[in-house]
């Protein structure tokens, strides 16, 4: 099966191959899949970033023991070729509708840090948050259009189990420890991607049409592309954000 | 008076039109406290003159006087309170309102409206509740319940302060209870101003109440739009009821269980554990 290319610059010459691999691959496979398409891209920046700083965990030394090297923070973690990590790619319209999945999203505190710093969940899909640490934490979503709570969660107690009904990214943050800082991403659709250190995202499985694709990023902000599927064909949708040093 | 543009007409008209087919443009969830129905209509005119200084015509809590206040006026827009009866992230009843509005916030700026009739409290409640469409989407939460206190005996007090220990009330609060915890100077509220841990050694009553069965609902439910978390996922009512007579002994009042602690303690502090970091952190 030959997949022709749409249109695609040099630059992400290198993303688009991958998902042509992915493409060629789904279009083997029987079914409905073959005539879904790919929006794949790379999300960067230009200017200067702020610099992230080494955590102290002095206050906390069972948590400090855990990190021989201190972690940074993590609200602008880049990579090479100005590569933007912890954007969230998504498909804000266009795509159909589906029925939020049942199966949870974990979210940790482990080391007194949230793993992952960002989590992806679906509006109406369960949440379980864990604390594997040995000291208390308290968990507190900074909602502003959800409902805002915050409990507390001892070493060894049960999952926190949470739901949202609305779409937002939320601020996570746990008040006994100020420097654990994390994020919900509340999306009302399952096509969402985030980035890793090299910056690049793919969205699959979507059918032929015309989607609205936005990328996230707590402190660069929102920005939204038009990018058109065609079937059979891979699409890019590439995203630059200007970083400030503040 | 100057109504020059169209959209001013229509929106006049428009409000005239309202009241004239009887229906109500600051409609809400309904309020009742008691036997009393709260009329946002009336309650508007209350607000305006007593209540806007500080939480503002829109109910955002940037009033005139805002600025020079501390803590901020409640935002009324984002529907988060600090005392409820209700779990956390959940709306309080109008009964929670009410007694809010009546009590006032004790160490700011918001006074007591005992002054003002029951009525007039009902009637500020029911415009409160017009200021946020979380009112109209969702109802109040369901209140927590406080089982029947327990014997506020020695053996509950150390229970309660072994539980202060374990639960890490004292990160924020301190060893003591004094609001000087190791994480209290970094602590800021939902909107990112400072906020200060209750010192229990200052005598002053609590926000949320006067009571132990206050008390026991403000860490089950939590305050919310502050670093307070809830608590009633973790702790069984009985442990609860220990920690309440724990915290009573860190108040500088005479109180029932000051008087069983103290009675008990000359002959057990040497047996006593320190508060604090070198305990339980492993």
């Amino acid at each position: 099966m030959s997949t022709p290319y749409l249109s695609l610059s040099a630059k992400s010459l290198m993303s688009v191959g991958l998902v042509v691999l992915t493409a060629t691959a789904m279009g083997a496979l029987p079914g409905p899949a073959a005539s879904a398409g790919t929006i794949s891209g790379t999300v960067t920046f230009t200017g200067t970033p702020p610099k992230m700083r080494p955590i102290d965990m002095a206050k906390e030394p069972s948590c400090a023991k855990q990190h021989p090297t201190p972690i940074m923070t993590e609200s602008v973690v880049t990579g090479p070729g100005n590569a933007v990590q912890w954007a969230v790619v998504y498909i804000a319209a266009g795509a159909q509708p589906s029925s939020a999945p049942t199966t949870p999203v974990r979210y940790d505190q482990k080391g007194c840090e949230y793993l992952p710093h960002v989590a992806t969940l679906e509006v109406g899909q369960p949440l379980e948050i864990y604390n594997d640490d040995q000291t208390s934490h308290n968990i507190h979503p900074l909602a502003k259009v959800n409902p805002e709570w915050n409990k507390s969660q001892p070493p060894g107690a049960p999952p926190i189990k949470a739901s949202y009904s609305k779409p937002e990214f939320i601020a996570v943050k746990c008040n006994v420890h100020p420097w654990m800082h994390g994020y919900f991403a509340v999306l009302s659709t399952s096509h969402s991607a985030t980035t890793g250190n090299d910056g690049k995202f793919s969205l699959e499985g979507l059918p032929p049409g015309k989607y609205t694709v936005t990328a996230w990023h707590e402190r660069f902000g929102s920005q939204s592309q038009e990018v058109t599927v065609t079937e059979g064909k891979a699409a890019t949708a590439d995203f630059v954000f200007k970083a400030l040093p503040y | 008076m100057r109504m020059a543009t169209p959209w001013a007409v229509f929106a006049s008209s428009l409000g005239l039109f309202l009241v004239a087919s009887g229906a109500t443009p600051i409609a809400a969830q309904e309020t009742q406290v008691g036997s009393l129905h709260g009329n946002p209509q009336a309650g508007k005119q209350d607000y305006r003159r007593y209540c806007v200084g500080c939480h503002g015509p829109d109910g955002d809590g940037n009033g005139e006087n805002a600025q020079w206040i501390e803590p901020r006026p409640r935002d009324f827009t984002a529907a988060v309170f600090k005392c409820r009866s209700t779990p956390t992230g959940t709306l309080p009843t109008d009964e929670d309102l009410y007694h809010s509005v009546s009590r006032g916030f004790v160490t700011s700026n918001m006074p007591s409206w005992l002054p003002l009739t029951q009525q007039m409290r009902v009637d500020l409640v029911a415009y409160v509740k017009t200021f946020s469409s979380r009112w109209r989407t969702q109802g109040p939460g369901t209140p927590i319940s406080v089982p029947p206190e327990t014997p506020a005996t020695a053996q509950s007090i150390l229970h309660g302060r072994e539980l202060f220990q374990k639960l890490e009330c004292w990160k924020c609060h301190g060893p003591a209870g004094h609001g000087d915890g190791p994480s209290a100077s970094t602590l800021t509220d939902s909107k990112d101003n400072p906020i200060r841990p209750y010192n229990f050694a200052m005598g002053s009553r609590f926000k949320c109440g006067t009571t132990n069965q206050d008390l026991y609902r403000i860490f089950m439910t939590g305050v919310d739009g502050t670093p307070m978390p809830s608590f009633s996922d973790n702790i069984q009512p009985n442990d609860a009821w220990d920690l309440v007579h724990f915290l009573r002994t860190l108040q500088p009042y005479p109180s029932p269980e000051a008087t069983a602690w103290h009675a008990w303690l000359p002959q057990h502090a040497s047996e006593l554990k320190p508060i604090g970091p070198d305990q339980g952190e492993q």
